[in-house]
């Protein structure tokens, strides 16, 4: 217990105090939980009375579970297809707005970032309404677009095929002015000399962006890609809700946490939920830590 | 350049013209009779209220709002308090346990929440706190994100601020109260509607935990809204309209210090 500065003195019990409830709260709300989910994942649960160990069964339940199977190839599917759509269109928007000579950026920047001020729920009850069959919002831009006034009457959230899409489209309408505010935030941080000396060694638009932009913003870019793979991979609410309280047709919408609310908590075994929570907790992390390595190894190029 | 411009004048005008169309369409069809809101698009030929009396007769919506906003008020209340404590003690105070008290910290970051829904359960069922608010409420009141945001403002507050505070006989307590937190406000701001969009929005644990349907919250009643009046389109666009218009208002008020403690994580951290 070596103060650094003199300054940083004083206190005495002061600064244990405060961080007392944190620590306090963490380790029975999570620490605990953690540690309990460990063992609560090789146990069949019924209630909390009702504990019978089960081994491994739990996991290799799970593991030739087809709905279980369908589960992950959903999330996985949904994941890759809307971080591959979503953070080009949010780089893309982001450099658009942070033209010098653009006018009105604040304006724009409210607006492409205001449909995630409604929360994965309420976003869920409005686009359930508007892939209504019978002339809901998406099916007269669909007919107009496809100039097909019979596609009017597309069932998108009726048929399987067509459930992803809506709900990639869905997710992308939320999410890309969300993640576009910090590679805006990123891109203010860009040195504007460095610009200036590429334009005066002639670098293209391109050449520009390529040696002095990207690797400004590449942390930015790990964070975001990061951040976004993981909320992808904890899809809930959005299918649940676009789906009306359920996993679509043919299990078209089925995300691995619905899985599990689904099978840990409709069913009130509380053990099975552990393992599935363990298994995702697990993939999460291998995904995450994969990503970090390819990109930081494109970052150093 | 000039073809350039236009184009991207144009793209900024389609993206916001995307982003706003459905919102603006929630608005319109509020005001339509149950039986014509997809019959027109973007007008309102017979404009009615019915949709609204509706969604504060059919169900307690009133109290769902209620819940709801006292719920987000609350954890808000906690989650700044407890949260800017701690961050405070790491940011300015050198004390046996720190490194560990931060390592824990980013070792959390990693798990995901779903991973102790099942075992939180359990604890609370056990505690009695199940289909109760403290049970929602005590879990969540710090929060490992709010900590590393408000150390990371309160670095740089400066010492002798500090040391002046204690020269006039504050206590520790005090110097927090005192000149620590109105420092912060910015950040303060900008946390405290993080929180609450948080808290507004959930929807997984609050489900699980609240079964006595006056107790719950504005996204599990609409949740269970749909299911129940699958039909009643007018009367659910109310509902949604009502349900997001609190936090879109708090957002308007909040903006700049949003953005700045949205960002704040990822590029200076």
């Amino acid at each position: 217990m070596t103060p650094r500065g003199s300054y940083r003195v004083g206190g005495g019990a002061a600064p244990y105090i405060f961080v007392a409830p944190f620590i306090l709260l963490f380790l029975v709300f999570s620490v605990y939980p953690i540690v309990q989910s460990l063992r609560l994942a090789f146990y069949a649960t019924s209630g909390p009375q009702d504990w019978s160990p089960v081994g491994l069964r739990n996991f290799s339940f799970l593991l030739q579970d087809p709905d279980f199977h369908k589960a992950v190839t959903n999330t996985l599917t949904y994941t890759v297809a809307t971080v591959l759509l979503q953070l080009p269109l949010s780089l893309g928007l982001a450099l658009l707005l942070s033209q010098k000579w653009l006018k009105g950026q604040n304006l724009f920047r409210l607006i492409f970032f205001s449909p995630h001020l409604l929360g994965q729920v309420f976003v869920g009850v409005l686009f359930a309404v508007l892939f209504q069959p019978k002339y809901g919002l998406v099916n007269h831009a669909y007919a107009a677009m496809t100039m097909n006034p019979a596609n009017i009457t597309t069932k998108w959230l009726g048929d399987p095929a067509t459930v992803m899409p809506a709900l990639v489209l869905t997710s992308l309408w939320m999410y890309v002015g969300f993640n576009m505010i910090y590679f805006l935030a990123a891109l203010q941080g860009v040195d504007q000399e460095l610009h200036e000396a590429a334009l005066v060694d002639g670098a293209g638009t391109l050449a520009r962006f390529r040696a002095v932009t990207l690797p400004a913003i590449w942390p930015v870019c790990q964070f975001v890609l990061v951040t976004s793979t993981m909320g992808s991979l904890q899809l809930f609410e959005l299918p649940y809700l676009l789906l009306g309280n359920t996993s679509g047709p043919d299990n078209a919408g089925l995300t691995i946490v619905m899985y599990l609310y689904q099978n840990g908590f409709s069913s009130g075994d509380l053990g099975y939920a552990s393992a599935v929570g363990w298994t995702l907790a697990v993939g999460m992390l291998v995904i995450s830590l994969a990503q970090l390595r390819l990109s930081g190894g494109m970052g150093k190029e | 350049m000039k073809v350039l411009r236009i184009a991207a004048i144009f793209i900024l005008l389609l993206g916001s013209i995307l982003a706003l169309v459905p919102m603006v369409w929630l608005i319109l069809a509020t005001f339509r009779p149950n039986d014509r809101v997809f019959s027109e698009v973007f007008t309102v030929t017979t404009p009615t209220l019915a949709n609204y009396a509706d969604l504060f007769t059919t169900v307690p919506f009133f109290q769902f709002l209620a819940n709801s906003t006292f719920l987000a008020c609350t954890a808000v209340c906690l989650q700044v308090f407890f949260s800017s404590l701690a961050g405070f003690a790491l940011a300015k105070y050198d004390f046996a346990g720190k490194k560990l008290v931060m390592g824990i910290m980013l070792a959390t970051v990693l798990i995901p929440g779903q991973l102790t829904l099942a075992p939180s359960y359990d604890l609370l069922y056990r505690l009695h706190l199940v289909d109760t608010y403290q049970g929602l409420l005590i879990p969540g009141a710090v929060s490992v994100f709010g900590i590393f945001l408000f150390r990371q403002s309160m670095v740089r507050i400066p010492d002798e601020l500090l040391q002046a505070g204690r020269i006039d006989g504050c206590s520790e307590f005090g110097l927090y109260w005192n000149v620590v937190l109105p420092v912060s406000r910015p950040m303060i701001g900008a946390f405290s509607l993080m929180t609450f969009m948080g808290t507004w929005n959930s929807f997984l644990w609050p489900q699980i935990m609240l079964h006595s349907k006056l107790k719950y919250t504005l996204p599990i009643a609409l949740a269970q809204m749909v299911g129940l009046y699958q039909q009643q389109y007018g009367m659910l666009m109310a509902g949604t309209l009502v349900a997001v218009l609190p936090v879109i208002v708090l957002f308007l008020l909040l903006q700049k210090e949003f953005v700045a403690g949205l960002t704040a994580g990822a590029v200076k951290g």
